[in-house]
């Protein structure tokens, strides 16, 4: 092979873009004849709606229309789910827009469309809602009770249990030398996106045609449900892709604004635009992570894992969205984490609240799941008097046990196994960098007032997601190369990167591909987005099969040209040479090819975190001294953009740590409402971070040998951070069972410690 | 979060501004940095009919000092005190405490005339105020009135301005040079209103011994307010490492915090003490 872009640092080619203020994010795109759509949104967590009138509102200046459900015959229609569409969920998927009932704060009661935002905003204290109050379902506590039901028809506040199931782990509790039981809890977080959610969307009469700008993540998907749910077929439907400020699993899902603002541009026959903002965001987002375990750890008196087995409780909110599922599912798939597990009984169940509903968030279920199991083989270790790394190499899977099977999670069936890699590496990597012999002294030492800490944990993350990607390549008249995707950039890098993986294969300079086109569903014929760290390899992989046809169909139009054998023809950079002749690349302009990549099974990275922090006992405040990860990712197409990924998926897991929570009353009412009180890591808080990119064990289920690595920074800085807290604080007994370790909850821990120690 | 309708009017003298304010039956507000209003107008918290734009009053974006001690404008900016050199040492306190207030882009427009008639409980301005026993000018249609600040904060976002008065100008009393100060405050990220903070300061007399102790708080109760038992642990005695425990232990003993989503009344409590304990130490340092 000529060309090796893949495997060099590169750097972004989108970044010139966004540097010189040239990106387009949906509120950039402007159309004659705009209307602007706010939406009124229930204050109430639970209750029965008894009226809406909208009558003064349609008086009020600038106000246009005001739709709610009454206007759509039949009902409004539900959002169903894309993942884990399970028959049990439907009765609990949202509708579009609230009718008969709310059931969260934030709930979509009626658009006001209006000739500016502002205006549309005006009129909601004009908007008369009744609501007759039902006693709110704060957490999953309250709705294990079932006293007050989000669901009358089902009558129970639980959607769904997953049971994740190996071997037979009550056989092994029951002859287990040593079994630790804990209670341990994560907190509401979401995947908040620098831009909040935008949707515009036009309706041409004449075309039949509804376009929808804003689309991102999962395009494709997303106007099957729309197709269904405004009965039009999808060819009279475009989704066009704009760039956008962070995904993070949240963004680009079906919400019901997805429907609604499609639903009012078709209604009044104008351009309707609807942009989210922040308080809204925070209402209206798919929430994420607040799960509770009760959980088990069997093992043998030298530290070696027998068993785990155990309840998760996730705090669902209010419907089950596109994703919700997932999440729970995860956790307890993934509860044994990179640990060679043989008996795994996890039930994980869904309770409904009267909460804004969950989706996923980056490392959905896996950054649960890495906190609940890491903080336990600390306690675990400490508790059997063993070294806690010790115990972590004793259990971490080795190379030659790969494949290695994983728990079967019910009803859905889902077996699986992990794919390659020798997991203990990263781990003596990652202690090689923080360097071990000189910070591990330091352990629970109080220096100037503040004990120093050391957390080290282990993960694995998922990626690929199938079951299929396409790529499409075409010539340009100048003599360039398009490349077209059906997955969505949800500023990954993805442009860079396909660019890397089609000029590799083509033998041909990166600047030869000219453009990279994604997201927008005019592209190519099907697609399936930017989810579960799936786009570079699987929209890697079909872009080496693209590049294969396209390679082929070059050939044979070559040969034609050149009088000479295709199999003799060669792509030259700009021109096609066979027989001794050549031929200019731009005289096959509109020549095209389109190849895909089919996969069943999931990549698995893997990595270890290890952070050095201080504890002020007197403030309850961490610092992070130094902060490492080290991750296998398979193969680095690009270093540079997956340092990025751990870096900034990283800084996202300590505000999950340390900072975010999304706290509400007893009455559903939401306390966090701004990110006064929701509070983001900012620029400097967070600035000795390190990452590590190892490459050495290639996947073998897809040609490239990459694996999905957009999670590993996030999924394991909870429990890395709760470790290193417990770790400075050994002396004084402390130990964190729940995230985020705020101030005022480390203070707490060591007023009772000194309690105890008092008694 | 669009901002409500209002009229807006940018006067270019006090009377003028005076005048409007009075005009619109208290439902007028004036707007100085506009980094506490608009947040609250966005939340529509607050729904004035009239903004008055304070910025092109003349004169009062100076910081004078002078024998009687540091006169601020009341649209004096954060950035203003950060890049005075005098204040190093004309009002140490002043310049120590207005580093913790909020960030860049906040502290190129918020305004300390803003910071008082706002009075947020956990902003530091204020509690540097009370804390020096600064006087605040307003001026309103019954004239020009001079306050004291322990008079000024009534509670949460109320004071005793009148809904036609704008804050002129803030008074901190001289600063002698046998004076020690402290300011110590504890935010879950740098930047964000204090969950406590403590500004304080003493005189040395001859003997070395501290006098005059003024020991303020922010962030614990509905406005900043003085600790007397704590200043008078700290009044007449040499400023050790027992002592600032013993000063600490009183300040935590006198507040009377409240509970919030991001802190316990009890954390709050032990957190000033802590705090005033640092702060005293870093004075005498
Ligand atoms: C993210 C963020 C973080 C912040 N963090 C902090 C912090 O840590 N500490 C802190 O102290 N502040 C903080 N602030 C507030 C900031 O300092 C404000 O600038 C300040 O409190 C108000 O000043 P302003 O000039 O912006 O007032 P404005 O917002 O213009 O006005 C505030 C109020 O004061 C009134 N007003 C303004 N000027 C006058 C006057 N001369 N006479 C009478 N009434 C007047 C207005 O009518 C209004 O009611 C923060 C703000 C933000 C957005």
């Amino acid at each position: 092979m000529k060309n090796t872009f893949i495997g060099q640092p590169m750097e972004r080619r989108e970044d010139l873009r966004f540097l010189r203020g040239r990106g387009e994010y949906v509120d950039d795109v402007a159309l004659p004849g705009l209307l602007h759509a706010a939406i009124l949104r229930s204050s109430v967590a639970h209750g029965k709606i008894k009226s809406i009138d909208t009558s003064a509102a349609l008086k009020r200046p600038g106000v246009h229309t005001v739709i709610t459900a009454a206007d759509m015959p039949g009902g409004p229609p539900i959002v169903p789910m894309r993942l884990q569409p399970l028959p049990e969920f439907k009765p609990f998927e949202q509708p579009a827009i609230a009718h008969e009932k709310v059931r969260y704060v934030g709930e979509p009661i009626a658009v006001v469309l209006a000739a500016t935002a502002a205006q549309a905003e005006d009129a909601f204290d004009a908007i008369e809602v009744e609501i007759e109050e039902l006693p709110a379902v704060a957490d999953w506590t309250v709705a294990q009770r079932n006293n007050s039901v989000l669901f009358d028809k089902q009558g129970t506040n639980r959607s769904m249990v997953f049971e994740s199931r190996k071997g037979d782990a009550d056989a092994a509790f029951a002859s287990a030398p040593y079994v630790r039981k804990e209670r341990l809890r994560t907190g509401r977080h979401y995947g908040l996106t620098m831009e909040p959610r935008g949707v515009m969307a036009t309706w041409d009469a004449a075309k039949g045609m509804l376009t929808i700008y804003g689309a991102a993540k999962v395009p494709f998907f997303n106007r099957r449900i729309l197709s269904a749910q405004i009965g039009l077929p999808v060819e009279q439907i475009e989704m066009i892709e704009n760039d956008v400020g962070g995904g993070y699993g949240a963004r680009g899902e079906f919400y019901p604004e997805d429907f609604l603002i499609p639903f009012a541009a078709r209604h009044t026959g104008r351009p309707v635009k609807w942009i989210e903002d922040r308080r809204e965001n925070l209402i209206a987002m798919n929430h994420a992570r607040e799960e509770e375990a009760i959980l088990e750890v069997a093992c043998a008196r030298d530290g070696t894992i027998l068993a785990i087995r155990g309840e998760v409780h996730t705090d669902m909110g209010a419907y089950m969205r596109t994703n919700g599922a997932v999440g729970a599912r995860n956790v307890s798939q993934f509860m044994a984490g990179p640990y060679r597990v043989p008996h795994v009984k996890i039930d994980s169940s869904l309770w409904m609240t009267n909460k804004t509903p969950v989706g996923t968030y980056r490392g959905p279920g896996r950054f649960e799941a890495n906190f609940f199991l890491e903080r336990m083989i600390d306690m675990i270790a400490e508790e059997l008097r063993i070294d806690r790394i010790d115990m972590r190499r004793r259990n971490l899977i080795t190379a030659k046990e790969q494949p290695y099977p994983i728990a079967t999670v019910q009803p859905t069936n889902a077996v699986d196994e992990y794919d390659s890699g020798h997991y203990p590496e990263t781990l003596e990597r990652a202690l090689q960098e923080i360097d071990w012999p000189r910070v591990s002294k330091l352990q629970g030492k109080l220096v100037d007032g503040k004990y120093h800490g050391i957390g080290v944990v282990c993960f694995i993350e998922g990626g690929a997601a199938g079951p299929k990607e396409t790529a499409r390549l075409e010539v340009n008249g100048d003599g360039t190369i398009s490349l077209y995707l059906g997955t969505s950039s949800v500023g990954q890098g993805v442009e860079t990167i396909f660019a890397q993986i089609a000029a590799d294969a083509l033998e041909v300079s990166i600047e030869r591909i000219r453009h990279v086109h994604h997201g927008s569903t005019a592209y190519v014929s099907d697609g399936y987005g930017a989810y579960h760290s799936r786009s570079t390899v699987m929209g890697g992989s079909a872009v080496l099969d693209a590049a294969n046809n396209f390679l082929a169909a070059l050939r044979e139009a070559g040969a034609k040209r050149l009088g000479c054998d295709a199999n003799a023809v060669t792509l030259d950079e700009d021109k096609l040479t066979g027989g001794g002749k050549s031929v200019p690349l731009r005289e096959f302009a509109g020549l095209t090819q389109e190849g895909v990549f089919l996969n069943k099974k999931h990549t698995y990275s893997y990595g270890s975190h290890v952070a050095h922090i201080t504890v002020d006992p007197k403030l309850g405040r961490i610092e992070i001294i130094d902060y490492v990860v080290v991750q296998d990712v398979g193969r680095a197409i690009n270093p540079l953009t997956v340092k990025g990924q751990m870096i900034g998926s990283l800084v996202q897991g300590l505000g999950g740590a340390v900072l975010e929570d999304l706290k509400y009353d007893e009455n559903g009412q939401i306390l966090t409402g701004s990110l006064a009180d929701y509070l983001l890591p900012l620029a400097s808080d967070f600035p000795n971070l390190r990452g590590v990119v190892l490459d050495k064990y290639p996947s073998p289920i897809n040609p490239l040998g990459a694996k999905g690595a957009g999670e590993g920074g996030i999924i394991a800085a909870g429990g890395c951070m709760a470790n290193a807290v417990a770790n400075a604080l050994s002396s004084l007994g402390v130990q964190p069972r729940q995230l985020p370790l705020s101030p005022a909850y480390i203070w707490e821990l060591l007023q009772q410690a000194g309690r105890k120690a008092a008694e | 979060m669009k901002l409500p309708p209002f009229e807006y009017a940018c006067p270019t003298t006090l009377n003028e501004a005076v005048a409007l304010l009075a005009s619109h039956n208290g439902e007028a507000k004036a707007i100085a940095g506009g980094q506490s209003l608009v947040p609250m107008l966005a939340f529509r918290l607050a729904r004035p009919s009239l903004l008055v734009d304070l910025r092109k009053l003349p004169g009062l974006n100076e910081i004078k000092i002078g024998a009687d001690g540091v006169r601020l404008g009341a649209l004096v900016r954060w950035r203003d005190i950060q890049d005075d050199k005098r204040l190093e040492s004309a009002h140490p306190l002043l310049k120590a405490a207005i580093a913790h207030v909020a960030h860049y882009q906040i502290r190129n427009r918020g305004t300390v005339g803003g910071s008082v008639a706002h009075a947020d409980p956990a902003a530091e301005m204020p509690g540097v105020c009370v804390a020096c026993d600064a006087v605040i000018t307003a001026a309103g249609k019954g004239g020009t009135r001079a306050i004291k600040a322990a008079d000024f904060f009534e509670g949460a976002l109320t004071t005793a301005l009148k809904p036609d008065e704008i804050v002129t100008e803030i008074h901190l009393p001289a600063w002698p040079a046998v004076r020690r100060s402290g300011f110590q405050e504890f935010a879950r990220r740098r930047g964000d209103f204090a969950m406590s903070g403590v500004a304080l300061f003493y005189d040395l007399d001859a003997g070395g011994k501290a006098t005059n102790a003024h020991i303020g708080t922010i962030g614990v109760g509905d406005r900043p307010r003085r600790l007397a038992k704590a200043e008078a642990a700290l009044n007449g005695q040499a400023v050790t490492e027992a002592l600032a425990v013993k000063v600490g232990e009183a300040a935590a003993a006198e507040v009377d915090p409240q509970e919030d989503i991001h802190a316990s009344a009890a954390y709050r409590r032990s957190l000033t003490g802590t705090l005033c304990e640092r702060a005293l130490l870093a004075a005498a340092r």
